[in-house]
């Protein structure tokens, strides 16, 4: 599904990312650890088409990034730190202009749909600007997967979420897996990665140092791993 | 047609904003009033040789609150990182630029159709000359000024100080522009005589325009690259 | 700290050692600029005839048309190498284009002050809203503007990308603003070479014209070598920070 190929990226002479290589299956659900400063958002954003790599190559579906980036751009669902949607517009309104510029069928029932299972039906014409970060945070979540994409890639998407929200949000992402997404996830909350993800990256210093699956749901087998590599060297 | 399907949601999607906050509209209106009125205290709107100024000042009008809007247009997707949003989506950039410029176009065609009558009835002015020829001339006029600078503000937009960077890029690249404009609106509206000439600046606006809306499209792919 | 500093020096005496390779054409291009300055002074001042109702003023003309050209050329060789460096990507394709910007707009200058001494001279005015002078005032803005993009805060790639589509918009407009200004102004300059409307001077004698030719090759010579001399500084630049990042990163590791 996601193939890539001695990714590196440089900002000026500073390299954020050195030579990243990578293979994802269809169905996967990925979790990417690592200090701050990684480069963990970096990877996510050269795989949505946001940054231009300054060497190697991202493969999605057998498609190369470079060339078919309108075709890819059609998989993606990209949920980044800010929340990419309009202030002063309602989450209906949000959601129908995004779907729209997808080319989603019914538009405005799936909105209708998607913001219900979010749980904030009783929001739906409200302007976003009046709402909670939490709030904001779950419409972005809708926001995200409204074209229902192939490929979720997800910064950190548990921040600022209640315990309700959490387990909405790993629903979401469990059904979706049910339907074949490939799901790569930044995050700094162990429980939650063990919790849903099937296969753990640590990155550090823009390579990737760690790669292992998990079976069984074990948090404390990933803050070992996670130590071992980050805390353990420095 | 997806490049103009998407930009028609773009542009709708601004417009429709606009109407909600009416934030930039109002602004560019009340702008232009203030430019008139200052310009009623620089010309005595009493003389009769400051008829020969209109076409100046309506061009002058706008020009600055054309660049008020431009401004805006692409510092309010910096919200929420929202132009990251238009970025992932499967969207051509030109279609990005499309949408923009109708947004913007639209707008500015509203300003004036508000400003420019006010100029007149403050400044008492009789028009003599020929009315199609000057709609078409202020749309021409527009059209070109907008399209670049569109094309320019998404440029702008990368620095932390667009709003100054702005003018400097847009003036100095529209100056065929604004001679052509200028001169074939004093005609019409002045010496309905020397039309042929009037003519002839229209030509050259419009070569202008298609030009720079052609080599636009072109360049906006590297502009908004990220 | 200390430590640093000298370090430092050594990596940039380093880059120097990597530079002395072709310190030849840059003494050549040098040579050759003195030599060929030397040359059309002397057809400037001796050579060519002194023109009637000007006087020794009308010396100025070369030094002014001369300037333009330069310009002109310098801002010609900032679109081609902006064109290179949007299909290339290549760094010092963008360096080229900078740097030759920077030399036009000092040369603009040089055409904005020479203008008005000329003007003075010829018409008893400071400043003549002439087609090819205020053109020469419009690419002054335009490329001060080329330069304010260089100066945003940002990566270098994103301020090269940017310039660069700013610099072949700028040039294309060129031609139209010249074209428009003509049109809209033709009374004063004496158009020298050409048929024209509102020709006045007369045309150019033969010595005048072959000390302008002169005088203009001196010009070229010069750009190639100011041009190739602040690419060399900016390579040089360019290898600094890169030395000092890479200082950065050993320390923190
Ligand atoms: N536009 C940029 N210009 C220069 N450096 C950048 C830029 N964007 C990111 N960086 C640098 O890249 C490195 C990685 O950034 P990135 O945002 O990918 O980290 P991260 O792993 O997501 O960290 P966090 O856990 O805090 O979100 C940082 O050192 C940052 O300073
Ligand atoms: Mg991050």
């Amino acid at each position: 599904m996601i193939e890539i190929k001695k990714l590196s990226k440089q900002a000026d002479n500073k390299f954020i990312l050195r030579g990243i290589d990578l293979r994802v299956n269809k169905g996967e659900t990925v979790a990417v650890l690592g200090p701050n400063g990684a480069g963990k958002s970096t990877l996510l954003k050269v795989l949505a088409t946001l940054i231009k790599p300054t060497a190697g190559h991202v493969l999605m579906n057998g498609l190369d990034l470079r060339k078919n980036h309108i075709e890819i751009k059609k998989v993606i669902g990209y949920l980044p730190h800010s929340s990419l949607l309009y202030d002063h517009y309602s989450p209906l309104e949000n959601l129908v202009f995004f779907g729209n510029i997808y080319g989603v069928n019914n538009v405005e029932q799936r909105a209708v749909n998607l913001v219900k299972e979010v749980g904030l039906s009783f929001f739906l014409n409200e302007p976003v600007k009046n709402f909670s970060r939490g709030m904001i945070q779950r419409i972005a979540i809708a926001r995200a997967i409204i074209h229902e994409p192939e490929v979720l890639l997800l910064d950190e998407p548990h921040t600022g979420l209640d315990q309700g929200a959490i387990s909405i949000l790993n629903n979401v992402i469990l059904s979706m897996k049910e339907k074949g997404t490939t799901t790569l996830m930044v995050t700094h909350d162990f429980k939650q990665a063990a919790e849903i993800c099937d296969r753990i990256i640590i990155v550090k210093n823009g390579k990737i140092v760690d790669d292992f699956r998990i079976e069984t749901r074990n948090q404390g087998f990933v803050s070992e791993k996670y130590e071992l590599q980050v805390e353990g060297v420095s | 047609m997806n490049l103009f399907r998407t930009a028609l949601f773009l542009a709708k999607k601004d417009l429709y904003s606009e109407l909600k906050t009416k934030q930039i509209l109002t602004t560019q209106i009340i702008f232009a009033g203030l430019v008139i009125v200052v310009f009623s205290f620089a010309f005595d709107p009493a003389n009769n040789t400051t008829k020969a100024v209109i076409p100046g000042v309506i061009w002058v009008i706008i020009v600055f609150a054309g660049i008020l809007g431009l401004n805006r247009s692409f510092i309010s997707e910096q919200r929420n990182d929202t132009m990251q949003g238009l970025l992932v989506a499967p969207m051509e950039s030109a279609s990005i630029y499309l949408g923009k410029f109708l947004a913007n176009f639209t707008m500015m065609l509203i300003v004036e159709l508000v400003s420019i009558p006010f100029l007149f009835l403050l400044f008492d002015f009789k028009f003599l000359g020929s009315l199609p020829y000057f709609i078409l001339v202020v749309f021409l006029g527009s059209f070109g000024f907008i399209a670049i600078g569109t094309f320019l503000a998404a440029l702008a937009a990368n620095s932390k100080s667009s709003e100054m960077l702005l003018p400097l890029l847009l003036f100095p690249i529209t100056t065929p522009i604004l001679i052509g404009v200028v001169q074939a609106t004093r005609i019409i509206l002045t010496n309905m005589e020397k039309l042929a000439s009037a003519i002839a600046w229209i030509q050259l606006v419009t070569a202008y325009d298609v030009i720079f809306f052609v080599v636009c499209f072109l360049l906006i792919d590297y502009v908004l690259e990220v | 700290m200390s430590m640093n500093l000298e370090r430092g020096k050594a990596v940039l005496s380093g880059a120097q050692l990597t530079d002395t390779k072709k310190p030849n054409l840059s003494k050549i291009l040098f040579g050759a600029a003195v030599i060929t300055m030397l040359v059309s002074l002397y057809f400037i001042f001796i050579f060519a005839a002194e023109e009637k109702t000007m006087g020794a003023a009308q010396k100025i003309f070369y030094f002014h048309v001369s300037s333009a050209w330069l310009a002109f050329m310098a801002f010609f060789v900032t679109f081609v190498f902006s064109i290179l460096f949007l299909i290339k990507r290549k760094r010092i394709f963008d360096t080229y284009a900078y740097v030759s910007a920077e030399i036009g707009v000092v040369f603009t200058i040089i055409v904005l002050t020479t203008g008005p001494i000329w003007a003075k001279s010829a018409w008893n005015t400071w400043w003549v809203w002439e087609p090819r002078l205020i053109t020469t005032l419009i690419l002054f803005f335009i490329y001060i503007a080329y330069i304010m993009i260089r100066q945003m805060d940002g990566v270098w790639d994103k301020k090269a990308r940017l310039a660069s589509v700013f610099g072949i918009i700028g040039f294309a407009d060129v031609p139209i603003v010249f074209f428009a200004i003509r049109w809209w102004q033709t009374k004063f300059h004496p158009i020298v070479f050409g048929e024209g409307p509102s020709q006045k001077g007369g045309g150019i004698e033969d010595t005048m014209l072959v000390a302008l030719l002169v005088t203009i090759t001196a010009f070229t010579i010069l750009y190639s070598y100011l041009l190739h001399k602040g690419v060399s500084f900016e390579k040089m630049k360019i290898m600094v920070e890169r030395y000092k990042e890479k200082l950065r990163e050993d320390l923190e590791n």
